[in-house]
């Protein structure tokens, strides 16, 4: 569960937290764009750097390294699977270079995690619907993804006792063969499933009774508007993207491999 | 018998729910626990079958240490009833909901067949049996929890908030099904905000308070104690209250239950006949 930890939001009042979500969302695809251009290590690594000092402006240094911490399997994951392929695939050999790769695509992985860490670290969920609907997203589906977004947690709080409820029955999740093990999350996945179905009724109703979707044209109490930092950012996901493009056509980028021989 | 010592217990969230809690309970003892929100009376009781175990302290639970054990284990000798059975039902059938903890425990399976039988009689779903649990009332599904755990017949039961969502009736029967369990030499354990439930079953009550017991003894003795009760934010049962506002005819105070509330008035009005 850590690597939820890494995406919850928590409030803080700074620099980053108060950016456009508009602005940042268009840097993380901007930072996304950029990470999927390149397959070497020394672009990655200078776009891994480059977020750092978000992370350190935003005071969130402890939150992103948990969900860098929870992506960490994944991240191991994505290198052996590629070594194996590389071995497996190139007649069982290893050259320096399929090292080198496989390290470039588990970094170009570490990349988009910090990114994605850092927007949703620094976002409220409100300004995340806010944000939705001010882009012409109709409200129905800004509302759907706010809602969803807010009860994560609280479903991974009822999982919890879901399991506490079955493990009182005798339930052991860590018994059995692979298949058996599946099988035992039955009685967890249908309490929590049902649950869920209840509560979005029981969501619908109350909102209802207050009258949600009675007027067309809904009106905000807060609006967003682009102050001199989402300019700032602006220009700064502009110079990643077009500097980027411009080293993917123009610069011949050497590898670590080639560097050093 | 469980025996509890000096335990502490603190959440990954860092919340100290338990702070410094020594109790024992012995077999065949009703005991209520009671105190407001966040007092750590469900944190408590989760350690009775190992779903937690103290960051300080020893449970030992009939001479076993609950740090060493399984919940598995431990929960074939204490059953524990969730306060939501939302939170427990999925089965197709109320039949198979009751068999999933036999066969977990490796119950025969004409043993299974015979305490499902018995406990759909015990508290009256025997209609019930093929019916699916998720079509029944609250009400009902609460009961359908509660038998699949009696049919274990565990040596002691925890129930997490028994009343919530009763009514009255099934409030009443409860209590009589809670005697009963007694009479049988189980220990019950009930977690619970209920002061009026708790007064009429009279228990022994172990009152809590920011992760400390404030307050242990027979039920009587702790629901009449106005002082004590205002700083756990409990209020006082209502017949406790007629008492207190009489106690100037020189009555008794400590009655909290109907049957002794009559007893001690007859016997007043009958002085004052004379």
């Amino acid at each position: 569960m850590s690597i939820f930890d890494g995406l919850k939001f928590r409030k803080v009042n700074s620099l980053i937290h108060n950016l456009d979500p508009r602005i940042k969302f268009v840097y993380v695809i901007g930072v996304f764009i950029a990470a999927l251009l390149f397959l070497q290590i020394i672009p990655l690594l200078a776009l891994f750097v480059i977020q750092l000092p978000f992370v350190f402006l935003a005071r969130v240094q402890q939150q992103w390294l948990r969900s860098l911490r929870g992506a960490a399997f994944l991240a191991a994951f994505i290198f052996l699977i590629n070594i194996a392929t590389n071995f497996f695939g190139g007649g069982y050999t290893l050259t320096p270079s399929n090292i080198e790769g496989a390290a470039a695509m588990t970094l170009r992985f570490v990349v988009l995690v910090e990114s994605f860490s850092v927007f949703f670290l620094t976002t409220s969920p409100d300004h995340l619907g806010l944000a939705l609907e001010q882009s012409r997203v109709p409200y129905e589906f800004a509302f759907a993804f706010t809602a969803a977004v807010r009860f994560v947690p609280v479903l991974a709080e009822e999982a919890q006792t879901i399991m506490d409820a079955q493990k009182a029955r005798g339930l052991e999740l860590e018994k059995g063969n692979l298949l058996k093990r599946i099988r035992n999350y039955i009685p967890i996945l249908i309490p929590l499933i049902v649950s869920a179905i209840r509560r979005s009724l029981e969501l619908a109703e109350a909102m209802e009774s207050r009258a949600w979707g009675a007027c067309k044209k809904r009106t905000n109490l807060y609006s967003l508007q682009l102050h001199k930092g989402d300019y700032a950012l602006i220009g700064i996901t502009a110079t990643i993207l077009v500097s980027a493009i411009y080293a993917y056509f123009f610069v011949s980028i050497p590898t670590i491999v080639n560097l050093l021989s | 018998m469980i025996e509890v010592e000096g335990i502490y217990y603190s959440y990954p969230s860092k919340v100290e729910a338990l702070r410094g809690v020594s109790l024992n309970i012995k077999d065949g003892e009703f005991v209520a626990i009671m105190g407001q929100n966040g007092a750590g009376k469900s944190t408590l009781v989760k350690h009775f079958n190992g779903l937690l175990k103290p960051s300080v302290g020893t449970v030992t639970v009939d001479g076993i240490k609950t740090v060493k054990s399984s919940v598995a284990t431990l929960a074939r000798n204490v059953g524990f009833v969730f306060q939501n059975p939302d939170h427990q039902l999925f089965s197709e059938t109320v039949e198979e909901e009751i068999g999933f903890a036999l066969k977990n425990f490796g119950f025969d399976v004409k043993v299974i067949e015979e305490r499902i039988t018995w406990s759909l009689e015990l508290l009256s779903l025997s209609q019930y049996r093929k019916t699916s649990p998720f079509l029944l009332s609250g009400g009902e599904r609460k009961r359908v929890a509660l038998a699949s755990v009696l049919a274990c017949d565990p040596k002691m039961l925890v129930l997490d908030e028994p009343t919530i969502g009763q009514d009255y009736e099934q409030k009443e029967k409860l209590r009589q099904f809670i005697m009963q369990l007694q009479s049988q030499g189980k220990t019950v354990i009930a977690v619970t905000h209920d002061v009026e439930f708790v007064a009429e079953c009279n228990p022994r009550v172990v009152l809590m308070k920011e992760g400390k017991i404030v307050a242990d003894g027979q039920g009587h003795q702790i629901l009449t104690d106005p002082a004590m009760l205002e700083a756990a934010s409990i209020v006082l049962p209502q017949i406790a209250q007629v008492f207190t506002k009489l106690s100037a005819l020189g009555l008794s105070k400590d009655i909290i239950n109907i049957d002794e509330a009559k007893r001690v008035l007859l016997k007043a009005m009958e002085k004052h006949k004379r």
